[in-house]
This record gives structure tokens, sequence and C-alpha cells, in this order.
């Protein structure tokens, strides 16, 4: 297999311009370079980046170890509103696993042997390169050999760097979550990491018509079920999504970061930077954060591919892309401070 | 009332006013619409929009309504492109008043009912009308096609002609012209086809939304086909027709006409075949390598005339009198590096997309792949657009400091929010995810300013043109009386040379 090691930067790029021009365009040039001088000046100015940020413990009152129970039942699937049926009842996390939950999830693995901590070697299509971080095995998945799918092969995997944007901490022997995202959702992980944290406790994760169904229930509103788990409509104080002007986004900027699970739940939050209102967002069955905060991960294996979907969108995403049925996908090592995942179990 | 009349008869009797009109509603529907997505959303002026308007935007919808948008305004530039076509390409006075007049009500007709259906609340004589309207545009590109047919006796060339021309002296340029247009017919056929499944079953869909399905179905490659080839034939088109505006003609158009019209016809037939054939991207790939050292040789020729007509009276220039002369008339400048540049934002990125699809590309989440296609074809349709907008600004007569400070902030706004654009849709490889905030804070605000501001100049040009309308000796009389001129000159010699023809069949029949 060719590997090739991606290295790019944008150190040392150098823009030089020196013409003769014309009297009256060098005036317009003038003042265009002055302008645009003035303005990156302003706009480069310094932003926090997701991992630099430190919010306040926020307690939204929500139990993460709490399930909620899907009836079986039918229900309108996808944009298009496919009847489907789901013939067995199911349970789903009310939250996504947090950070604390994967803490200990860590701790308990790499005391019972199921996880190491080192360096993996991560291969994603024809591209590898090492990263240190806890991981441990996965089994493969079936390879039909179709064009651009890309071979999982068995072996060990990585769970999670330890990297930038990690929301716990390392000692050598020890995780521990950061005392300020202790309760908000788990990113950085991988699909085999969301994967083994399910499996460890004899859960799995959700398939995307298990998912959806969670999200949207079964109500009909003009003749399609629900595009939000919530209703019809979306506003800044439902979910958090980019540029929805939630709390954090008014603390840390645009882009904003990750709120903690069961955020909009009603509740209205003071933390000194005045206070925030939120809307009650459960869906039907009264899950939180089914739309924004993170993506989460499907369970799906799909043949011919091995993408691992996603849905829900992120604090990252428009809000286009919280509608119930809008999926993203890449391959099983992908992680991301915007990915998270709960787990469901029958 | 006749000074209402006279400036009707202008805006849809004529093909200057036409061409206005459709630039207006180009701009119209865009401020409009252009509020409900990106910071506009953000500053809460969608919700302004949606409120006053009274819109139904129903979420499952959103992917439907933006299929009829791309469609009433790439109705719209075709009749723009059509307008050009009928007044730079000899044909007879009655084929020019019938294309135009067909497009006109057909363009008109899908612009207002496909924006009615897709954003007013479903009523289906709506969309009926849509397909009306489409149909009729559909007709008038067979009008064209029939206008255009080279093969016709008065429209051949000299044999010393410096236009490319057969030794029949067939001219290769309306050759050209025709097999795009052929090729258009045949594209929107396959999309008119494949959409007609829309009331059976087919569910709307946007192709960069499928890209990862491994197995899609005919009628979406179908789909997929249809919109990369009619975005490329609208290209195609302007190239034709800035090329002769800037009357590109010698050695270099002998060589760019015959490929174009090759690459004009493999392109169409790789797109086409994309339903059928695993292998009809290299099909395209082979025919775009045509088209583009056709639009290189258009850009030689022009950068070239401009120098050596801008240091005619210089006996040896030097290098930076002739960047000075080069750079003198951004409008002139102006297509020819908006087609370089799109080598950089478009072409590239997409050739650096197939070379590296398995290596970056699919490693990447889909989201992010996604961005990248939606913005290289979203930079290509918007450079076509700076480049109608140079041209049209030049038939307008735009002069002296304006046509610089208009040209150049085209120009260079443009390029900043398409380079901006794509650095946004390529900045994994330069920054990891948690340390984005400030890179996409920063480009996307260069974005907003670059495109805004070009739509600012948009506007500020269309304004002059409405103050100019409401002037009873303005600009557009000027325009009218000429075009009239123009015609009247046309059909007196269209008359003789029928009067000549009659005369030689009488003599015939009565030997």
């Amino acid at each position: 297999m060719k590997r090739v090691i991606l290295s790019m930067s944008l150190r040392g790029a150098r823009f030089a311009t020196k013409q003769s021009y014309p009297s009256s365009g060098r005036l317009l040039l003038r003042a265009a370079a002055l302008a645009m001088t003035l303005f990156l000046l302003a706009a480069c100015g310094p932003a926090p980046s997701v991992s630099a940020i430190t919010p306040p413990y926020v307690d939204t009152g929500i139990d993460p170890e709490s399930w909620a129970t899907v009836p079986a039942g039918d229900f309108l699937y996808g944009q298009h509103d496919h009847p489907t049926t789901v013939d067995y009842d199911y349970q789903i996390m009310v939250t996504d696993v947090t950070v604390e939950q994967y803490a200990d999830f860590l701790n308990e693995a790499q005391a019972s042997g199921d996880i190491s901590v080192g360096e993996f070697e991560v291969e994603a299509g024809e591209v590898a390169w090492h990263e240190e971080g806890a991981g441990g095995f996965y089994a493969g998945d079936p390879f039909e050999g179709y064009k651009h799918e890309e071979e999982i092969k068995a072996g060990d995997k990585l769970y999670m760097p330890l990297s930038d944007g990690l929301r716990l901490t390392y000692d050598g022997s020890t995780f521990t979550a950061m005392e300020s995202y202790i309760n908000h959702p788990m990113t950085m992980v991988t699909w085999w990491g969301a994967n083994a944290y399910c499996e460890y406790y004899g859960y799995r994760l959700p398939s995307e018509i298990e998912w959806e169904k969670a999200a949207r229930g079964t109500e009909i509103v003009d003749g399609h079920g629900l595009p939000f788990p919530w209703g019809t409509e979306i506003h800044g104080n439902n979910a958090n999504f980019y540029s929805s002007f939630d709390l954090f986004e008014k603390m840390f900027g645009k882009l904003g970061n990750t709120t903690p699970v069961g955020f909009y739940n009603g509740q209205t939050y003071d933390l000194g930077e005045g206070s925030y209102e939120t809307h009650d967002s459960a869906s039907p069955y009264g899950l939180y954060d089914m739309a924004g905060n993170v993506w989460q991960w499907m369970g799906d294996d799909y043949p011919d591919q091995h993408y691992r979907y996603m849905r829900g969108g992120s604090f990252y995403s428009y809000e286009v892309d919280l509608r119930v049925w809008k999926s993203n996908s890449a391959g099983p090592q992908h992680y991301s401070p915007a990915l998270g995942f709960r787990c469901a179990q029958d | 009332m006749e000074s209402l009349k006279h400036r009707w008869n202008y805006l849809f009797r004529s093909t200057r006013g036409l061409t206005l009109v459709a630039i207006a509603m180009v701009a119209l529907v865009t401020a409009i619409w252009g509020t409900l997505s990106g910071p506009m959303v953000e500053w809460g002026v969608r919700d302004i929009t949606v409120n006053l308007l009274n819109m139904e935007l129903v979420q499952a919808d959103r992917e439907g309504r933006i299929i009829m948008l791309y469609h009433t305004i790439a109705m719209t530039i075709v009749a723009i492109e059509v307008y050009f076509m009928t007044e730079i390409l000899p044909m007879k006075r009655h084929e020019q008043v019938s294309i135009n007049a067909t497009i006109t009500v057909g363009y008109l007709t899908a612009l207002i009912f496909g924006l009615i259906f897709g954003y007013f609340g479903h009523n289906f004589a709506y969309h009926g009308l849509f397909l009306v309207g489409q149909s009729l545009v559909f007709f008038s590109g067979i009008l064209l096609a029939a206008a255009l047919w080279p093969w016709k006796k008065e429209y051949r060339l000299e044999a010393d002609s410096p236009y490319a021309h057969t030794k029949k002296g067939i001219d290769l340029e309306r050759v050209a012209f025709f097999v795009m247009v052929v090729a258009t017919l045949l594209s929107a056929t396959f999309g008119a086809v494949t959409g007609s499944y829309w009331g059976n079953g087919h569910e709307t869909f946007l192709g960069e939304d499928l890209i990862r399905v491994p197995h899609k179905t005919a009628l979406q490659k179908a789909i997929i086909g249809h919109l990369h080839i009619m975005l490329t034939l609208v290209a195609v088109a302007i190239t034709l027709i800035v090329g002769r505006w800037m009357k590109f003609q010698g050695i270099l158009h002998k060589i760019a006409m015959p490929l174009m019209i090759v690459g004009t016809i493999i392109i169409t037939t790789g797109a086409l075949s994309v339903v059928w054939l695993p292998w009809a991207h290299t099909t395209i790939y082979f025919g775009s390598v045509f088209v583009m050292l056709a639009a290189l040789m258009y850009v030689i020729f022009t950068w070239d005339k401009l120098i050596k007509e801008g240091t005619a009276d210089i006996e040896k220039p030097n290098f930076f009198q002739k960047m000075g002369v080069l750079l003198r008339d951004p409008l002139k400048f102006g297509p020819g590096w908006q087609m370089v540049f799109m080598n950089f934002t478009v072409s590239g990125v997409g050739i650096f997309m197939a070379v590296k699809l398995d290596e970056i590309f699919r490693v990447w989440p889909h989201r992010e792949e996604r961005i990248t296609l939606t913005g290289h074809w979203h930079i290509l349709a918007a450079l076509i657009a700076t480049i109608i907008l140079f041209y049209y600004m030049d038939l307008s007569k735009v002069q002296g400091k304006l046509r610089k400070w208009a040209g150049w902030t085209i120009i260079i706004m443009s390029d900043l929010a398409f380079a901006s654009a794509t650095i946004f849709s390529m900045k994994r490889l330069f920054v990891a995810e948690s340390e984005q905030q400030s890179l996409v804070n920063t480009i996307m605000l260069l974005m907003d300013m670059g495109l805004g501001i070009v739509l600012v100049v948009l506007a500020i040009f269309l304004i002059w043109r409405l103050y100019d309308l409401f002037k009873d000796k303005g600009y557009w009389n000027e325009e009218f009386t000429a075009e009239r001129k123009a015609n009247a000159e046309a059909e007196i010699e269209e008359g003789k040379r029928k009067m000549e023809e009659l005369q030689a069949t009488l003599e015939e029949v009565s030997k």
C-alpha cells in the first residue's frame, strides 16, 4: 500500500507585489491595499481555538446516566418521510456520553487490560500515520473490494488521541476529566473508541434508523415527520449550532464550543456573563442534544464503503445540518472536537 | 404615455434593454434570496425577509427550493447569453426577434412561477407554469440553433478572413456556437427527462449530498451529469461571446475554434455518458483539455492585443510599460484574468480532488468534502457572472475612472472572495480542526466582504442604469436609437438580398 505522510504548512508563504500601474489605477490599488491591510489586521486578531477555551462548569440538572425507552412501531424516516417500522423496543441514552463517563471507561478498561496507551498506526485509505493515544483491538469489517472501498482490517485501533482539543488528561496511569468539561460530551473519539465504550458496558452504538426514530418520534405535522427533535422550527435557544449565539459563543466567539449535555432544557442560566434562556428542546422521547452540540457516531457498517455515519449536526454546523435526517460520514479513524456519541441497548 | 411606451420598447424590444432587464432580475433575486443564507441568517435578516414576504420555508423542502432557485437563475443567465449571441452573431432580423421574444417570455415565466412555487406554497399550477417557462427557453434554443446553422451560404467567410474557417469558408466560430447550443439542448433534454420523474416518486437531492453513495441510480447519475455539463456549457458560451467582443482572430483563433468544437462535443458526451460508462470521467478530462486550451488561446490573444494596442506609440516598450497598458482597462483585462484565476480556484481544485480523492478527500468527513465540491462550482458560476458584468459594463459605455474603479473592484473583491472560499474548503490541509477558529473567522469575513462589495458595485451600476431610464435623452435612448438604426439597416440589406433572390427566381422561371 502506498503511504503518504501529510505535512503541509502555510508558514513561509510570502507575497510580494511590486508593479507599475497607470496613475489612476495606482490610487485605487493603494486604497484597496490599505483597506485590506487594516481589515486583515482587524480580522486576524487573536481568536481562541477550541482547545484553548476553558468554560465555567454549568450544571444542567440532566443525569447523563439516564436512558429513554423507544417503543416498537412505525415512524417516518428520512427527508422524504418513508414509512418505516422498528419492530422492537430499545433504549437509548438521554444524553451524549460525557467526558467524565469516558474517562471512567478508559480507567476501567486500562485496568482490565482491554485498552492500552501508546503509539498507534492509523490508516485512512492510502494514508497512514502514527499517533499517541489510547486504543484497543477491533475485529475488522467485511471487505468486498468495491470501487473506493477502503479495507478496515482487524488489529489494534486508535480510540482517542492524546492531542490538542482533548478534554481529559493522562498522567501516565490515570485519565481525568477536566473540571470544566466533566459534563460536556466526550469528543475526539474515533468510531472505534465510541464502539469500544458501548461494547465494554454491553451496549451498542445506535443504528441510523434507531437514532432518527429516537430523535423525531412519530408525530406528523403538515404531512411531514418532525424536522427537529422539538418541532418544526429552530431558534438559537433550541440547540448549539454555528452562530446560534449560545452562551459559549457569547463568551468565546462565533465558532463557539460544546455545551454541557442536556443544556437546552428550558432553564435560564446565569453565569455572570448575563443570563441565557434556553428552550426545552428534548426529543419526543426525552432525549437531549439530538440536534447540534456534537455529531454522534452511528453503529451501521454499510456494504461496499465502510464509512461510518454521524447524525445530529454540531456546534460547528449550520442549522440545516441539524435537521434529523441529515448525516455526515467519515472513516472510523476520524475524530473531531465536534463529534461524540451515545449508546443504545435492547 | 408615449414616453413610457418608448421605454417599454427599449426594455422589451431591444437586445440591450432585454439584457438590462435580465441582469436586473438576477440582481433582484440575488438581493432578496441572498438574505436567506450565510451571514444574513446570523444577522437576523432572513427572518425579516421571510416574514415580510410571507415565505413558506418547510424544512423538508429546502433542497427542492434550492433546485428551483438554481434553475430560475440559470434560465436568466442563459437568456442573457442568448441576447448577447443574437446581437453579435449574424442572423436574420426575424430570427433575432423570435428567439429573443421566446426566451424572454420563457425565462420570466420560469423565474416568477418557479420562485413562487418554491418559496410561497406548492400550488402545482405554479410548477406547471415553471415547466412551461423552461420549455419556452428550450424552444428558443431550437430557434437559435436553426438561426446559427453554419452551413448557410450567406454566413460563409472569405478565403482570406482572419477568423477560423474551413476551405469552403464555413465559419468555425459559428460552428463552435452552434455545437454549444446543440449540446445545451441535448443536456437540457437529459435533465428534463430525468426531472419529469419528480411527480412519480423521484426524490429531490443535491448532487453533493450523494457523493459518497456507492451505488447511485441511473436517474441520480443523469442529474449529476446534467448539472455539471450545463454549467460547463454556460462557461463555453461566455468564452465564445467575449472572444467575439475582443475580436479574437488570427492564428490563435484558427487553433482555438477547432479545439473548442471538439472539446465541447467530448465533454458533453462524457458528462452525459456518466449514466452508463464507468470511465466517463476520463472522457470529461480529455475534453476539458481541448476547451481549456481554446480559452488559453483567447487569453494569450487578448492580452497580447491589449499590450500591442496600448504601446503602439512607444518604439520599444519595456516590461513595466507593457504591464501598465495590460492593466489599464480592467473590463477588457478582466475576462482573461478570471479565466486564468479559475485555474487556481476551480480547475486546479477539481484536478487536485480527483488525483487525491482516496488519499485526502475521502479521508475527510463528508461535510468537508461537500464544502469543497460546492465551493468549486459556486466559484465557477460567480466567475462567469463577473465576466458577463465586464462585458455588459463595456457595452454600457462605462468610461474613465468609474470604469477603472468598477472593473478593479470586481476583479480584486471577487478574487479575494473566491480565494478565501478555496482556502476555507481546503483548510484541513493546513490547520488542525481544533485550531481552525482564527482562520475560519478571517476567511469567512473576507468571503462575505469580497462578495458583498461586488454586489454593491452591481447595485450601484444598476441604480445608475435605472436613474438613466428616467432621463429622456439618457444612455438608454442612445443605445435604443443605435440599435434601431442598425436593425433598420440590416433589414434593408436583408430586403435587398431577398429582392435579388426573388428577382433571380422570377428570371429563372420566366426562361
